[in-house]
């Protein structure tokens, strides 16, 4: 994979979330993920398509989520619910986005699929294609998160 | 100078996603707006408008069964709509989607992430610039 992806991810992630959910989000050291489990509780997972083609995903804690979509929406909540996963999918949504607009001002021409979500212990997370996981964790107040990206080579 | 904005004027906020109505929505409400209707797609708004009388829309670009794009089209070809102000907030940034929506006569448009003061500061232009042309 390309390592230019990385960092439009990244400042994508922490642009989104500072600005929609007034939260102030730490990126940690990016590692390669071999397996399909998820980090967290709730994922957002979205297509890419290219050249060349890839995923991005998107995993949150209950308690980092919680505290997000609480802060975006101004109200309570306790649980991962249908308004949490919807959360979750407009998240995903602008992050993919924000990162594929930076990169299309770089010359790569990408369109992105509306998001699914995944949630549960222990749920997985297929991307869409074979290639290795980047995965790239991240802080918050509230608890972690994790953005995983996978491009074809 | 704000413009003066009729905050009773029924406004309908287009988006597939509930989060995404729910924040517009309470920006609107915290501009001062307090008629606000809401459609998931392009294609049930364009039905809203049709039957009813919108006077303002906020939409999306990316939906399934009708775009933001093409109900911004259908809009600006319907009769008793077609000057209907249209602000369109999306993740669609880059120059060519900015000039697809110019094309096809949006307002105003705003790339998500987004605060509300943005919001308010598009909504401002939009009307400014309509009652300068009255």
């Amino acid at each position: 994979m390309n390592v230019e992806f990385i960092n439009p991810f990244l400042s994508a992630t922490i642009g989104v979330i500072k600005t929609m959910a007034f939260t102030e989000v730490k990126a940690g050291k990016p590692f390669l993920k071999k397996d399909k489990i998820s980090c967290g509780d709730v994922s957002g997972v979205v297509g890419i398509t290219g050249p060349p083609n890839g995923s991005m995903s998107l995993t949150f804690s209950k308690g980092c989520i919680i505290q997000i979509v609480s802060n975006m929406l101004g109200e309570s909540f306790q649980e991962v619910n249908d308004d949490i996963k919807d959360a979750v999918g407009e998240l995903s949504n602008m992050i993919s986005g924000t990162a594929r607009n930076d990169l299309g001002n770089n010359g790569y021409s990408f369109k992105t699929s509306i998001p699914t979500v995944v949630s549960g212990p222990g749920h997985e997370i297929r991307h869409m294609c074979k290639a290795p996981t980047i995965a790239i964790p991240f802080s918050t107040a509230g608890g972690s998160f994790v953005v995983e990206i996978s491009f074809e080579n | 100078m704000k413009p003066e904005i009729n905050m009773g004027m029924k406004v309908l906020v287009v988006d597939d996603f509930a989060t995404m109505r729910k924040i517009v929505r309470n920006i609107l409400k915290q501009i001062g707006f307090t008629n606000i209707v809401e459609a998931d797609d392009g294609a049930n708004a364009l039905q809203m408008i049709k039957e009813d009388k919108i006077d303002f829309v906020v939409t999306d670009w990316n939906m399934p069964n009708m775009t933001g794009l093409d109900l911004l089209k259908n809009i600006r070809a319907t009769e008793n709509a077609k000057d209907t102000p249209v602000l369109m907030v999306t993740a669609e940034g880059l120059a060519d989607n900015v000039v697809d929506a110019v094309k096809a006569g949006v307002d105003n448009y705003i790339v998500k992430p987004f605060t509300a003061e943005t919001v308010q500061a598009k909504i401002e232009q939009i009307f400014a610039k309509r009652s300068a042309k009255a």
